[in-house]
């Protein structure tokens, strides 16, 4: 049996994700997540052992770049993807040290 | 009253020396005018492709080889995932699962002797953005020049049990990234930075006791006194039966006291997962066989070779090795003027002197080595006296200036015709009758006078083995008129 998706386990969920919720939606968040499990532990029932875990499909390797600087100065294009600026810096609510 | 111990375990990162950032061609130049050296990859926007600099994976394993280190030679980069401003992608580029290295290990040298210190791993992560707090709106502004700067983060186990233990721990990283050429180590620049672990146990427990994680430790002095006063905390709460809580802790230098700086809500769960826009790295035995042989010659070994090959006293050779930017300058002098002691000297002397008064920083000291090491051999030629060349050297170290041109146009070069002298001492002798007196009827007190008047006249360009030559002639010829 998965593990069951509960109210705690949604909240938690909420909060890594900085997601608000309302309860209709959680309730639907609820089941998604479940049917997720539910299809995980379906796959668990292959036998993996001597599989390596796979964390890359494309069998690429050493994908690399020369130490070289190509860019500029991109300060104004950047600045104007920014919510808000000041100063040529991003402008975000106060955080605590 | 129990006996406690201090248990030690140090994350420091370390900021690679590389041109560019880890994953775009953005400069790391240091201090920047805000957001100048950024992109879409290290500002996190949505479709923007990180790609490795090659140098990171290198610096990394020049390091992890340096510290003795096991290679994972398949590695791959993981995502943290955390929220926060400094941190555009809302994940951070790290590893995680199978970092580059692992399971090394440094000699540390205290006041009780020689220590191994293990190194539980080395691992490539990006660096975040910088947030400055504006008192004025009440907001926070981010520079995102830092964010994707090259770091390594350098993992020991809890084997350190003293500030001084840590202190030379840190030292000693220090100096090996420096002599590899990997960092620069500024931790006023915040290109090396320390987390401190620490927990305390009673002597002789063999369990540890909780720890606590203390951030926002920029010198050594703030590192050895948080360490103190984080181990009387701690102790004075198991004395009164209360409990160590496991937090991180910020420690403020200027109150020389720390607080707690996370709580619950945040509690640490970063849901790591293999970045699936970074192929894994497969380092060949080939590449680390390369690098291995390029390693440049470290600390511990130019020490031996400089008691060995220059025939220094091992104290010296510490003192020359301890920044390899000095070192390689006097290695220089010392081949240019044959005289390896000489050279040493003058580097422990009058180098670091000049140094230390004018608040310079070490790595910045710049002269030509050609000039001390002529400067060296007249001194030992007797063609200018050692004060004067002291005197010389200081404008070497200023304005690298040529000495031996420098020191015939100024007139301190010791004159060899005995012309000059003889007009001195006669003129000395003239004004001073009485003293000549004493001196004639056998007074030998009175001749040192005659020689520091000398001197003084002749301002330096006598040595005064000449000058007590040319007296000793003149008192002999007038004694026998």
């Amino acid at each position: 049996m998965a593990k069951i998706i509960d109210d705690e386990t949604i909240e938690n969920v909420c909060i890594l994700a900085k997601l608000s919720l309302d309860d209709e939606a959680k309730e639907k968040a609820k089941q998604d997540m479940q049917k997720m499990l539910d299809y995980v532990e379906k796959l668990d029932e292959l036998d993996t052992d001597g599989v390596e875990p796979l964390s890359h499909i494309f069998g690429d390797e050493n994908v690399f770049r020369e130490d070289v600087v190509t860019n500029g100065d991109n300060k104004e294009a950047m600045l104007a993807n920014a919510p808000k600026a000041k100063e040529g810096q991003y402008q975000v609510p106060k955080t605590i040290g | 009253m129990k006996q406690y111990e201090t248990v030690i375990g140090l994350e420091v990162h370390v900021e690679l020396a590389t041109k560019t950032k880890i994953f775009c061609g953005c400069s790391t130049e240091f201090g920047g005018a805000p957001n100048t050296h950024t992109c879409p990859v290290c500002t996190g926007m949505p479709g923007s492709l990180p790609v490795l600099n090659k140098k990171v994976v290198e610096f990394a394993l020049k390091a992890g080889i340096a510290a003795n280190c096991q290679i994972n030679q398949y590695c791959k980069f993981d995502r943290k995932n955390y929220f926060y401003p400094d941190n555009p992608q809302n994940y951070q580029i790290s590893q995680l699962y199978l970092p580059i290295c692992h399971d090394g290990w440094v000699e540390i040298e205290t006041s009780a002797g020689k220590k191994k210190i293990r190194i539980h791993e080395m691992h490539m992560e990006e660096d975040a953005g910088k947030l400055i707090h504006d008192e004025w709106e009440d907001c926070s502004l981010v520079d995102y020049n830092r964010s994707g700067v090259p770091l390594i983060e350098i993992v020991s186990e809890p084997d350190m049990r003293s500030s001084e233990e840590v202190i030379a721990y840190l030292e000693k990283l220090r100096c090996m990234m420096q002599y590899l050429g990997v960092s620069d180590c500024k931790l006023q620049e915040g290109s090396m930075r320390a987390d401190v672990n620490l927990s305390v146990r009673e002597v002789g427990s063999e369990t540890f006791g909780t720890r606590t994680e203390m951030k926002n430790l920029n010198s050594f002095k703030a590192i050895a006194r948080a360490i103190e006063g984080e181990r009387e905390r701690q102790i004075e709460l198991i004395e009164e039966g209360r409990a160590v809580v496991q937090e991180t802790r910020r420690w403020d230098d200027n109150k020389e006291s720390s607080h707690a700086m996370r709580s619950k809500e945040d509690a640490k769960d970063y849901r790591y997962f293999p970045d699936p826009d970074l192929p894994p790295i497969h380092i060949s035995d080939a590449w680390i066989e390369e690098l291995r042989k390029s390693q440049p010659e470290l600390r511990e070994e130019k020490q031996l070779r400089y008691q060995e090959e220059f025939e220094l006293p091992a104290y010296d050779a510490g003192i020359l090795t301890e920044s390899r930017h000095l070192s390689m300058l006097f290695e220089e002098v010392a081949n240019l003027c044959g005289s390896p002691k000489k050279a040493a000297n003058w580097f422990m002397g009058e180098v670091l002197r000049l140094t230390k008064d004018k608040g310079l920083d070490v790595e910045k000291v710049s002269f030509t080595p050609k000039h001390l090491a002529d400067l060296i051999q007249m001194v030992e030629k007797k063609e200018v006296s050692a004060q004067n060349a002291k005197k010389v050297f200081e404008k070497v170290f200023d304005e690298d200036i040529e000495p031996v041109s420098y020191i015939e146009e100024h007139g301190l070069k010791i004159v060899e015709d005995t012309g000059l002298l003889n007009d001195t001492l006669q003129k000395i002798m003239d004004e001073n009758p009485g003293p000549l007196a004493e001196l004639l009827g056998g007074k030998e007190k009175v001749f040192g006078f005659f020689v520091g008047k000398m001197m003084r006249e002749l301002k330096g360009k006598a040595s005064p083995d000449a000058v007590r030559e040319a007296l000793v002639k003149e008192v002999e010829k007038r004694k026998n008129q």
